[in-house]
């Protein structure tokens, strides 16, 4: 196998690790257009980025945290519903980073390359800041279980148990646009979702407890990266959106399996 | 209305308890914006003791409730909480998604680490000790609220906080989770403050009654406030005479056609029905 193939590899399994476990708390909490909003600002923080000079994924990742901050503000207000926010902000910072890209004399950028993913692209640079980013994901994610938790079960009863709701919130969300910053050069902007909710679905199907469905996430998305890599390889497809559809694959060949959960 | 510092006094039972007071808000005031919510509210809980907060919607009932628990900041007047008050709330309603998969066990073991015994002996305790193994997602509106008791009494609370503790659970289920209710205050010697829609069952076990319409109407014990003239204007000419399974099909109105109906009346006076013209309901 080729160089760049490995790196692809180890850089789509070590994103797909981090986002499993991170995506069944953004299925369980029902956050998916969440994620869409954070992912699409990414563009914008590409565009600051380069810009600013500093790495891309940290300057993604601030974006998404200042974001991320916007809406809870905004939530606060309460004059609009939070899904017509998370629209607004979703297609707004889109076409933010849009124009922005546009606008940027001095860097030609491949917009293609960050809207659907580059994985081929894949640096050893890029590696480290995938494995060691993804590694400090899962560790704040498994210090953050157990409120995480609680908190999903019911926000008010974790507040009157004294569990740190607020910082809690915050840590969560900082997860989140970490993640959506390492997954992007993997699946690109528009396709990140994906990659934190459909193997979490997938993965319902056969989990008992909450933290076996989050291996199973984190399985199922590098079973989804591999597939997506190997189809990509073999048929010349563009390798984000084969590694999305491997996912969706996964997860319609879950249902043809008698449900182990429970009946909605 | 009874002020604070004489309530211990008229509450039966509560004289063998030596610091009886749990909890206790002094004019309390939350303001929504311009709307004024509570307003100057003296509430006070003490231990072995059952408070039912009634009034209409949009009374404020869940805004105290939430001041009480310290979720809603007062706008004005104080809460005061007895020092290392333990309390145990449970939620109108838990809503867990269904992707999350979550068995009973599971869920209790949620806000701190308890032992399967633990678990299996409080489940007893509420009834629900073949629930303990079961899907959250899979219980029924009267199961959830048992095993959320028990979550509650998990916690060892001094103060037990329940919203509409009968919500989701059938008629039949009701008197079962108010007296379930009310025999945990007495093994346990907890304070219960509730909200209940429902006054019938909630009273039965209730010391006091607490009637609220952004202010404290009225309060005191069950059988007093039920003849207090502000609470018959919100509810209704002593609503209480009546069990709610008699007043939601009893007297129907006899201005309109009722259908199924099909007795006739005389004149339009009371009591001048004759076994001839006895009511028969289809």
């Amino acid at each position: 196998m080729d160089d760049f193939l490995l790196r692809a590899l180890a850089g789509g399994v070590g994103v797909a690790l981090a986002a499993g476990p991170l995506g069944c708390f953004v299925v369980w909490r029902r956050m998916a257009y969440f994620g869409d909003t954070l992912s699409h600002a990414a563009l914008l923080g590409i565009a600051l980025g380069f810009v600013a000079g500093i790495n891309l994924m940290l300057a993604v990742a601030l974006v998404g945290l200042v974001l991320a901050g916007v809406l809870v503000l905004m939530q606060r207000q309460r004059k609009l519903a939070t899904d017509t926010l998370l629209g607004l902000l979703s297609h707004t910072t889109l076409s933010l980073g849009l124009i922005a890209v546009a606008l940027l004399q001095t860097v030609r950028v491949d917009l293609m390359s960050y809207l659907f993913g580059d994985i081929l692209a894949v640096s050893a640079g890029d590696l480290v800041w995938i494995w060691g980013g993804g590694a400090v994901v899962l560790t704040l994610l498994a210090w953050l279980w157990r409120p995480l938790l609680a908190m999903t079960v019911n926000e008010d009863l974790a507040r009157v148990e004294g569990v740190p709701v607020l910082a809690t919130q915050l840590g969560f969300m900082m997860l989140m646009a970490a993640t959506i910053a390492l997954a992007m050069k993997v699946v690109g902007v528009l396709l990140i979702t994906a990659l934190l909710i459909i193997p979490a679905a997938c993965a319902r199907r056969f989990a008992r407890t909450p933290e076996i469905m989050a291996v199973l996430a984190a399985v199922v998305g590098a079973l989804s990266v591999c597939g997506g890599l190997g189809a990509s390889f073999r048929a010349d497809l563009p390798a984000g959106p084969a590694v999305v559809v491997a996912a969706a694959a996964l997860f319609l060949l879950s249902q043809l399996f008698p449900r182990g959960g429970i009946p909605r | 209305m009874p002020s604070d510092a004489e309530l211990p006094e008229m509450l039966p039972g509560a004289a063998f308890i030596k610091d009886p007071v749990l909890i206790r808000t002094t004019g309390l005031t939350v303001q929504f914006g311009r709307r004024m919510v509570l307003q100057s509210v003296d509430l006070s809980v003490s231990a072995g003791e059952v408070v039912t907060l009634v009034g209409p919607n949009g009374a404020g009932k869940s805004t105290l409730l939430r001041s009480v628990l310290g979720l809603q900041r007062p706008s004005g007047g104080t809460v005061w909480r007895k020092p290392g008050l333990r309390v145990g709330y449970m939620p109108q309603r838990l809503a867990v998604d269904a992707t999350l998969p979550l068995t009973v066990r599971r869920l209790l073991g949620l806000w701190g680490p308890v032992t399967d015994a633990a678990v299996d002996e409080t489940l007893g305790e509420v009834g629900a000790a073949s629930l303990a193994d079961s899907p959250v997602q899979a219980l029924s509106g009267g199961e959830l609220q048992r095993v959320m008791l028990a979550r509650a009494l998990l916690r060892r609370p001094d103060l037990l906080v329940l919203d509409e503790p009968a919500q989701a659970v059938d008629v039949a289920g009701q008197a079962t989770l108010y007296a379930l209710i009310d025999a945990i205050r007495r093994r346990h010697g907890c304070g219960v403050l509730m909200v209940s829609h429902d006054l019938s069952y909630a009273i039965n076990g209730t010391d006091r009654l607490v009637c609220l319409n952004g202010h404290v109407c009225c309060a005191g014990r069950p059988e007093d406030v039920r003849r207090h003239p502000d609470f018959q204007a919100l509810f209704g000419i002593d609503p209480l005479a009546m069990p709610p399974w008699l007043s939601a099909a009893g007297p129907h109105s006899h201005g309109a056609a009722t259908p199924g109906c099909q007795h006739t009346h005389g004149s339009g006076t009371k009591d001048t029905h004759t076994p001839k013209d006895k009511p028969t309901h289809g």
